[in-house]
């Protein structure tokens, strides 16, 4: 794909410009990007974006970038210290393997959000695709953390290793439940509240249903509290209803797999 | 359970020569050689012997031996020791059995069947130690043509990015955590003395090696260890890692013992858990998501580095091979079915994957013949055991190889197939720090730099003898070889004709 000339972005303000994605390749956009915040930009507002991917991937400054339009795959894959916020939906691989930073979806996002995750924060406010948050890792104070508004699909929080995973259920009905299967599966770090009912069949076989503690509560309340405020909810509303929340049995669920001969 | 397993080694202690010294009970991780309290000897329990022989090579007078112990059963090509115990050992654990190093089982190695060619009277053979003999290859994807400037001569052509090495002998993945540090100290020491690469494997690289990056291959692999953007960028080369030799299509259990504090430092997660590596990555389900990560990966780091992409060689390799080529990266590494590792199921290793030899030979003739060849490296892994492998490569279309075992057994692997124990007695495949000092990484770099030094020297021999003063002259030119013993599927396959013709 070739795209059109790149045009130099427009200044709004001291540390902040205006680009304007339309035509522009995936390279060329994060090509200007990368000059921007070379350039000690702060502040980057994209307009006409149209599945441009990787946004975000490599800045490595905590720069703030207003998306609108559709970003393609891999948004802030890689990323390390923006903030995103997308005014529209995100696609597939939305924080793919994430070391800092923070991507805010005023839509929904697509499958593997959140992929390896290993720090920063994840806010959809819609639903979520496949397989959200599966393999997201912890270590030491890096936690990430996916609050999905709405629901998600199987395999959430496939191979979880560490971090959090909040799914509010907004747009159930009354009486509806979730219809994710096999949640959890292979999990074996990290804590899933889920709010609105599932049935036993459909989380995995290394997972364990446990009521919230009082730790559990505050952690819940502060990650609804910052998604009640990008969202314009009420966060009180939000921790009202049931919650679970789903942990691992095991911290070696394959560890009796082996012969050691 | 009584288990009906059989001793695997005899140990043999000359009571003239032992002097009771313990060296041999301090060397073995695997808990045989003792001191008996109540008789005051030293004795040995030979049912824990793998066979290893660090004891034997360690006893200061020489007084041990090892020995295999065959059970005598009855004759029976089909049901052999091997397959009875590992039957045996199944009945009683009911798990998958793991193993670790290559198959050591007899499949074709075709490297014996292949010979080189020599000058004789039609055309002079050069001696390489009077005139130049070039080894240096540059891995990373050419362009299609070069455009030069008219009066200038200056290159007009955007080259993408090359790393150029100088053996075509680079250090295969082994992960930190699988092997100790001071393996990978050392790996990276003679990398950068000899002026070629070694590769991270899927665990991260510790921060003390950050100094060494530009020696440095950095993989990404399922389950994303330690993969940050200060990995990402240090690296000379990173490398996506699909699948390997020894276990292709499956994951990969790092056991939590084996996460000591440092290993969990550098994979970045928690010490003490076992750190999994799902069997695919879950953002690579077709070619087109593999070209996303490849410029995912380019994005990351600017577009600065080569992306080289690891499979393992399984059937239809030559066309997963041209997919890979067209989404976009610089350099294929292709792992045999004789690659090896850390651990895995033992019937995955000796059953899955076809030989390096012929994945090559496919891979190379299906690029050429697609005319894209030259936009990817392809360097062969999974069983290249001495310089003559490495120059057949070469001739049937690797740019370059990838060595694994023979380094390790450079280190002193004694390839006694115990790696998934992580007691490795010589220090190699271990994160217990008892053991790992037991590699000093000054002297294993030495004997790394040896190593590659001695075949760079042996391949120059070789290619001066076919009168050849660059490896490039080489690469990919089958007329250089022969076969001896293969049948007319095998030669035309390999794309070379039988010896004699």
């Amino acid at each position: 794909m070739t795209g059109k000339e790149p045009t130099s972005p427009a200044v709004t303000a001291r540390d902040s410009v205006q680009i304007d994605a339309a035509g522009l390749t995936t390279q060329q956009l994060n090509d200007l990007l990368r000059r921007a915040v070379a350039d000690g930009i702060k502040k980057i507002e994209l307009r006409n974006v149209c599945g441009q991917r990787y946004i975000g991937t490599d800045l490595g400054q905590p720069v703030e970038i207003d998306i609108y339009g559709t970003p393609g795959n891999d948004l802030g894959s890689f990323m390390d210290g923006p903030r995103i916020r997308v005014h529209g939906n995100a696609q597939d691989g939305c924080g793919n393997t994430m070391n800092h930073g923070e991507i805010v979806v005023y839509g929904h996002a697509g499958d593997i959000t959140g992929l390896s995750a290993r720090d920063g924060k994840i806010f959809v406010r819609d639903y979520v695709g496949y397989r959200a948050a599966i393999h997201m890792k912890e270590y030491q104070e890096r936690k990430p953390a996916l609050v999905i508004g709405g629901t998600a699909q199987d395999f959430l929080g496939e191979y979880m290793a560490g971090g959090t995973v909040i799914v509010l259920g907004m747009e159930l009905k009354p009486g509806e439940k979730h219809r994710a299967r096999f949640i959890g599966t292979g999990m074996h770090g990290g804590a899933i509240y889920l709010r609105g009912e599932v049935e036993k069949y459909q989380l995995g076989k290394e997972v364990g249903v446990k009521e919230l503690d009082d730790n559990d509560r505050a952690a819940l309340g502060s990650l609804v509290g910052e998604f009640a405020r990008h969202f314009s909810y009420e966060a009180e509303a939000l921790l009202q209803g049931k919650f679970i929340k789903l942990v691992p049995l095991y911290l070696r669920p394959y560890g009796r797999l082996y012969a050691y001969g | 359970m009584k288990t009906y397993l059989p001793n695997r080694f005899i140990v043999e202690r000359d009571p003239a020569r032992c002097i009771q010294c313990e060296v041999c009970v301090n060397q073995c991780s695997f808990d045989v050689n003792y001191r008996d309290a109540d008789e005051d000897e030293v004795r040995s329990r030979e049912e824990n012997c793998v066979g290893c022989h660090r004891c034997v090579l360690f006893c200061p007078t020489r007084a041990l031996n090892i020995r295999r112990t065959p059970l005598d059963y009855r004759e029976n090509a089909n049901w052999r020791p091997e397959i009875i115990e590992d039957i045996i050992r199944q009945a009683e654990s009911g798990g998958i059995l793991l193993t670790g190093m290559g198959t050591d089982k007899a499949h074709p190695i075709y490297w014996d069947r292949l010979v080189l060619n020599a000058s004789q009277v039609t055309n002079p053979s050069i001696d390489p130690l009077r005139e130049p003999m070039e080894l240096r290859t540059y891995l990373g994807r050419k362009p299609d043509s070069l455009t030069v400037e008219p009066g200038s001569l200056a290159l007009k052509t955007k080259l993408a990015p090359q790393v150029a090495i100088e053996v075509p002998i680079l250090f295969s993945a082994l992960s930190y955590g699988a092997v100790s540090i001071n393996v990978h100290k050392s790996l990276a020491r003679a990398a950068t003395e000899m002026g070629t690469l070694f590769n991270t494997g899927e665990g991260g690289l510790h921060r003390k090696l950050y100094k060494y990056g530009a020696n440095t291959i950095c993989q990404v692999a399922s389950g994303r260890f330690g993969v940050h953007p200060d990995y990402l960028n240090v690296g000379r080369i990173l490398e996506i890692k699909i699948g390997q030799g020894a276990k292709p299509g499956i994951g990969g259990h790092l056991p939590g013992e084996k996460v000591s504090a440092e290993v969990a430092a550098t994979r970045m997660i928690p010490k003490g858990t076992d750190a999994l590596s799902p069997a695919p990555q879950h953002d690579i389900y077709s070619i087109e998501d593999l070209a996303q990560l490849i410029s995912a990966l380019k994005e990351a780091t600017n577009y600065t580095k080569p992306v080289s992409v690891k499979i393992a060689a399984v059937h239809n390799a030559a066309a997963i091979a041209s997919g890979i080529a067209r989404a976009g990266a610089d350099i294929i590494a292709l792992d045999g079915i004789r690659g090896a590792t850390g651990a895995a199921p033992k019937i995955i290793r000796d059953n899955v994957g076809i030989p390096i030899e012929l994945a090559i030979a496919a891979v190379d003739t299906r690029l050429r013949q697609e005319g894209i060849r030259n936009q990817v490296s392809l360097i062969a892994a999974g069983g290249i055991r001495n310089s003559g492998d490495v120059i057949k490569a070469i001739a049937l279309g690797a740019d370059a190889v990838y060595i694994g075992t023979a380094a390790l057994v450079a280190l002193g692997c004694t390839v006694c197939q115990q790696c998934h124990t992580g007691k490795c007695a010589w220090g190699i495949c271990t994160s217990d720090l008892r053991l790992t000092k037991r590699i000093n990484p000054d002297i294993g770099a030495q004997r790394l730099v040896n190593l590659l030094r001695g075949w760079s020297l042996e391949i120059k021999e070789m290619l001066g003898g076919m009168g050849v003063n660059a490896l490039e002259s080489l690469r990919g030119n089958r007329l250089h070889l022969r076969g001896v013993g293969l049948t007319d599927t095998e030669l035309e396959i390999l794309g070379v004709k039988m010896a004699g013709a």
